[in-house]
């Protein structure tokens, strides 16, 4: 790494973090070391120091303990009433989150940084409500003692004997704006115990007074000193970075904690943790899965589970890996991301087993040459055997349940381990004294091969055994004993149990890492089957539909997906659901996911009283929306290879979904531009049709009024006709644009009713009398007369503007027609002519707005019938075309489907 | 047709269109009265005693429908209406609330002349109803419940017969469908418009040389039918 130049990731990140810190809220912590020194008294102190500076100060909630001098400091200031939380017929009193995110004063004071809320609260933790303040913006005034530091907690545990289960993970106390230490020497507080000036509570009052030995309360001293001046160093150290990054540069040193499912694990990630901290450098959690430990119980998975959640809480990276050999993958991964120190626990073989069997932290140590490698021990007095029985009384909530259905074969492959050595056996028994003594053992290896390959370790090392057995007790002298004549028979059977039970061990081995193997392939599968289909998706629903059963075939839960209104509210959704969908899921949950971009519900750290699981659906600052699941087993959702899994599908699913919103805004801008062209076009045709009439109207009129006088009669007529002709002009003009506005805003309420087609044909003919004098019209409508369901108004409109068009368009005299077809989902209308047709490539253009065949000629009309009657036969669902005939001239077809049946009545006689 | 000029009141609130009205309809011989609102206009039906009243639909101070119905309850001389474009459905109200025609505007004077002579002939037929009805080659003998084209009898069902007879007694007149319905069907069947124009078909396939282009039974797009004289 060169050291000269600083990390312009590292530079970005600040970056980040100086904006983040900017729009949050400072957090200070009064820091002590013990109850009684006085931290709720220098709170409310510096509390008043504010309020005297009128800042806008509020008591969230302070434990005066009924201490006469603190209850006086709190005089003035302005308290926040306390929520009530019934619970098991208890009433609790709590603080209340949402009341002071109402309120949202300038800062806020809420003591006991660690306190852990009532069952049913938000959050599980006071810290976490506290950290909800500081992203309201809101800044905080808190208190805590050194002991529920998560990663002292050990260390004092055994201090002082006393283990508290109310801890605050480290990253809150190190994300502290600032940290003021409230010191009292010992003697002082012990003096201030004896005058009963320190609240304790009634029960347990002999431990508590165990507690406050002078020898215990000087190391927590000790401790909480230490951990202020840590926290000035690396105060310093970051201000010598940013001041003068060029001359003190980090080597970057990152730190890889391996654990394993036993007790130490928790010990190791706190010692990781101290580390990290001390050397400012990454770290990492780690826990290889091996075939072996892949066959440990549910509870022990969940605990390392559990384990590997609490590590991400303390700031780390995890990581599961799953591979044969422990050391192998350890040593890639290390290599992998450059890391310069693993942390494991020393090994467990022993002596002989030891230099036997070998140990991962000695090939470690062999083949990772550039690594430094720690050993933690177990403390003493700790029996290095007692796995993990801390962690089943504290599993993770909502995670005790078991997967405790056996399969059903379980006790098949014993049995079958017995039949088939027995079926050895008889084979052996036919070879017997004709075969070399060898064979026979070879027959019985092969059965325990089949067994251990069919059934797996435990009926196979039943085969052998039994198989061993069987040979000594049948084929070895003396027979029917087990007793061994030949000394030399003893190598064959001691030979023949261990390469059964290596047999055993290595098809046991083969079958597990063909069932990871294949279940790898099967996440890639459907992985990759649901990205094909998302891929292929078109539109947001689709894609969420897809995305629901996908998520419901691998996870087995019904889920839903959510997504915020215009107001940014979760609502439910619309469509239509599906049987994989999810109903009734709580919307406040899925707001608070939306909001803060955090996942909550059951198995988490907020609202873990919820039945289900919420994740925000994002693929990065934003969330989209929130993806809510209902797990059956929350198993097959927070194991660490399922929770990688869901989370490649909630990325797939989020990316999936923005670039359907991105195509859909590229579209809808596309159709804004053409929404403009038209109306552009539109403005311009429409003033250029109106005022040709206009300008004819007023010179007309104005000759008449003006010059009225001396004109003969026959040219005021002529001025009188000039007049009525263009008016009419103008008023059709003004309909057509009309209809044509009525029908693009889609306010046109269509009044459908069963029509014969005959009638309309007819009105239309009568309508147009005046026009068609001197025009063959023929009409061709198939027998037993179509009805349609239309608005006939407007199907008239189409065939009256049709046949006006024909009749502009065709020399005079030439014959139009009329026809009509039915099939039993449509009727086709069509109107031809035998005029000059329509030119080559135009069919379609001519019924765009505003289009004429020749442009700017005598022509009366703008050119809009055409598009009014596509308008009007769209809004029927209908089709519309128009072609030239193959005999000369042209024909407009128009096409309304028969959505209902006709009705029939009943004749009358 | 009496001696004295027929009298017309004319209500509508667009003086340029009244204007129009009262010299177009003063040069052919009627009285015109005019008033601006509904209010106006009712007060004049009932001091004038016209023969014909014009009344625009879209009036200030009232609807129109409202003066059609305020007019009838004492009134049953021919009301003819001028609407807009868009004010389909008014017309339709206002057909149904007893006025006799309608104008839609902008219409010309030849027009509006016509439909004048229509309505007011009707309205002295009704006075002596005749007991045969004739136009062009159709021929009904009201009294004998005959019908005939070019002297050739034509066999009608009840409800064709019952159909025919409504337009003949309304015979020039808007019909509406639902006057129609009410009228042959019943009360109840108001809704079933498409029976009427099942009817209707039979009826001119009965009765018109080409029924698809009708010279008799004639369609008002959307309102109704009328039988022309």
């Amino acid at each position: 790494m060169n050291v000269e130049r600083p990390d312009p990731d590292e530079l970005l990140a600040r970056v980040e973090r100086e904006k983040a810190k900017a729009k949050q809220g400072r957090l200070k912590i009064f820091f002590g070391f013990a109850a009684g020194v006085g931290k709720t008294y220098a709170m409310l102190s510096a509390a008043r120091e504010r309020r005297a500076e009128n800042i806008d100060v509020v008591v969230g909630l302070v434990e005066t303990h009924g201490r006469k001098e603190t209850a006086i400091l709190l005089e003035g200031l302005e308290v926040l009433p306390t929520k009530q939380i019934e619970y098991r017929g208890a009433s609790l009193r709590e603080f209340d989150l949402d009341a002071a995110l109402k309120r949202k004063p300038s800062i806020i004071l809420v003591d006991e940084l660690a306190h852990t809320n009532a069952p049913g609260s938000r959050h599980p933790k006071r810290w976490q409500d506290i950290q909800e303040l500081l992203d309201a913006g809101i800044d905080v005034f808190t208190a805590v003692n050194v002991q529920h530091l998560e990663s002292l907690n050990d260390d004092i545990g055994q201090i002082s004997g006393i283990r508290v289960w109310e801890t605050v993970p480290d990253t809150v106390f190190e994300g502290a704006d600032e940290v003021e230490l409230v010191d009292l020497p010992p003697d002082e507080l012990l003096m201030r115990l004896k005058e009963g000036k320190v609240y304790l509570p009634q029960q347990a009052q002999e431990a508590i007074r165990n507690f406050f030995r002078k020898g215990n309360l000087i190391a927590l001293r000790e401790l909480a000193l230490r951990q202020t001046a840590s926290r000035v160093d690396a105060q310093m150290l970051d201000y010598r970075e940013v001041h003068a990054i060029r001359e003190v540069w980090q080597v970057s040193e990152r730190i890889l904690v391996c654990i394993g499912p036993n007790d130490l694990a928790e010990r190791l990630i706190r010692a990781g943790k101290r580390f990290a901290t001390a050397l400012r450098a990454e770290w990492i959690v780690v826990y290889v899965e091996t075939p072996e430990l892949q066959r440990l119980s549910a509870e022990k998975r969940d605990a390392v589970l559990r384990i590997l959640r609490q590590a991400e809480q303390l700031g780390a990276e995890t990581a599961t890996l799953s591979a044969p050999e422990m050391s192998e993958v350890i040593i890639k991964f290390a290599r992998e991301r450059n890391v310069t120190k693993i942390v494991m626990s020393k090994p467990r073989r022993r002596g002989w087993r030891r230099w036997l069997l070998g140990s991962v932290v000695d090939t470690l140590i062999s083949q990772a040459h550039n690594i430094n490698i720690y050993l933690l021990g177990s403390p003493q007095g700790e029996a290095a055997g007692t796995e993990l029985s801390l962690y089943r009384k504290r599993s993770l909530p909502g995670l005790s349940e078991r997967l405790t259905i056996r399969k059903k074969g379980y006790y098949r492959g014993y049995f079958w381990a017995v039949a088939v050595t027995l079926v050895s056996s008889l084979l052996a028994w036919l070879m017997f004294g004709r075969f070399e003594l060898a064979n026979l053992v070879m027959i019985f290896l092969l059965g325990v091969v089949y067994i251990a390959t069919r059934f797996g370790r435990g009926p196979s090392i039943l085969a052998s055994i039994l198989g061993v057995g069987i040979f000594d007790f049948f084929f070895v002298t003396p027979y029917f004993s087990f007793s061994v004549a030949d000394t030399q028979y003893l190598v064959t059977l001691a030979a023949m149990l261990i390469v059964a039970m290596l047999i055993s061990n290595l098809m046991a081995n083969v079958r597990s890492q063909a069932k990871v193997a294949a279940h790898r392939e099967r996440r890639a599968t459907v992985l990759y089957s649901m990205s094909k289909e998302l891929v292929a998706s078109q539109r947001e629903d689709e894609i969420v539909r897809a995305a629901v059963r996908h998520i419901h075939a691998e996870f087995g839960s019904r889920n839903v997906i959510l997504f915020p209104d215009v107001q940014g509210r979760i609502v439910y959704p619309k469509d239509r659901s599906l049987s994989e969908s999810l109903h009734g899921a709580d919307l406040s949950v899925a707001q608070w996911v939306m909001d803060h971009n955090e996942m909550a519900g059951q198995g988490t750290n907020t609202l873990p009283g919820a039945k289900a699981v919420y994740f925000p659906l994002g693929s990065g600052e934003q969330s989209l929306g929130v993806l809510v699941l209902l797990p059956i087993n929350l198993r097959r959702v927070f194991l660490p290879e399922q929770r990688k899994l869901l989370e490649t599908f909630i990325g797939q699913i989020a990316q999936g979904i923005t670039r359907v919103r991105l195509a859909e805004q590229a579209r809808s801008a596309q159709l804004q531009m053409e929404a403009e062209r038209l109306r552009n076009s539109l403005l311009s045709s429409i003033s250029h049709d109106l005022r040709t009439p206009l300008a004819t109207i007023v010179g007309s009129a104005s000759a008449l009024v003006e010059e009225g006088h001396c004109l003969s009669s026959q040219d005021k007529l002529e001025l009188g006709h000039a007049i009525y002709d263009e008016a009419q002009r103008m008023s059709n003009l003004v309909n057509n644009i009309l209809d044509m506005a009525r029908l693009d805003a889609g306010v046109v309420e269509l009044n459908k009713q069963w029509y014969p087609l005959e009638e309309i044909i007819g009105t239309v003919l009568t309508r147009l009398q005046k026009q068609l004098e001197g025009r063959p019209v023929k009409v061709a409508l198939p027998s037993g007369v179509p009805m349609i369901y239309a608005d006939t108004v407007m199907i008239e409109q189409v065939l009256i503007n049709l046949l006006e068009n024909a009749i502009r368009y065709t020399p005079e005299g030439s014959p139009l027609e009329i026809r009509a077809e039915a099939s039993p989902f449509a009727v086709e209308i069509a109107v031809a002519d035998r005029g000059p047709g329509i030119p080559k490539g135009r069919e379609n253009l001519l019924f765009e707005k505003f289009y004429r065949v020749r442009q700017e000629t005598a022509q009366s009309g703008v050119g809009l019938g055409l598009a009014i009657c596509r308008a009007i036969v769209e809004v029927h669902g209908g089709t519309i075309r128009a072609e030239n005939r193959s005999s000369g001239g042209a024909i407009f077809s128009f096409l309304i489907p028969l959505d209902h049946i006709p009705p029939t009545i009943e004749p009358d006689e | 047709m009496a001696d004295p000029d027929p009298i017309v009141v004319v209500i509508e609130d667009d003086p340029p269109i009244r204007r129009f009205l009262r010299t177009g309809l003063g040069t052919h011989g009627f009285e015109v009265f005019e008033a601006g609102t509904g209010r106006q206009g009712i007060i004049e039906a009932g001091i004038r005693k016209p023969d014909l009243i014009i009344l625009d639909l879209g009036l200030p101070d009232m609807d129109g429908v409202e003066v059609v119905k305020a007019v009838r309850e004492w009134s049953d001389r021919p009301i003819i209406i001028l609407s807009a474009r868009s004010a389909e459905q008014t017309k339709i109200e206002a057909l149904d609330a007893g006025a006799n025609d309608y104008l839609t505007k902008p219409f010309g004077l030849g027009e509006l002349l016509a439909r004048i002579r229509v309505a007011l002939r009707h309205s002295l037929r009704n006075s002596e109803q005749s007991e045969v009805f004739t136009t062009g080659n159709i021929r009904v003998d009201l009294l004998n419940r005959l019908v005939y084209t070019d002297d050739q009898e034509v066999h009608l069902t009840p409800i064709q017969y019952r159909l025919l007879s409504m337009l003949v007694k309304n015979a020039g007149k808007v019909v509406t469908h639902r006057q129609i319905l009410k009228e042959v069907w019943g009360p109840a069947h108001t809704e079933n418009s498409h029976y009427l124009r099942i009817y209707m078909s039979q009826l001119r396939q009965k009765l018109e040389a080409d029924p698809a282009q009708p010279k008799y039974l004639l369609t008002e797009s959307g309102v109704g039918y009328r039988l022309k004289v």
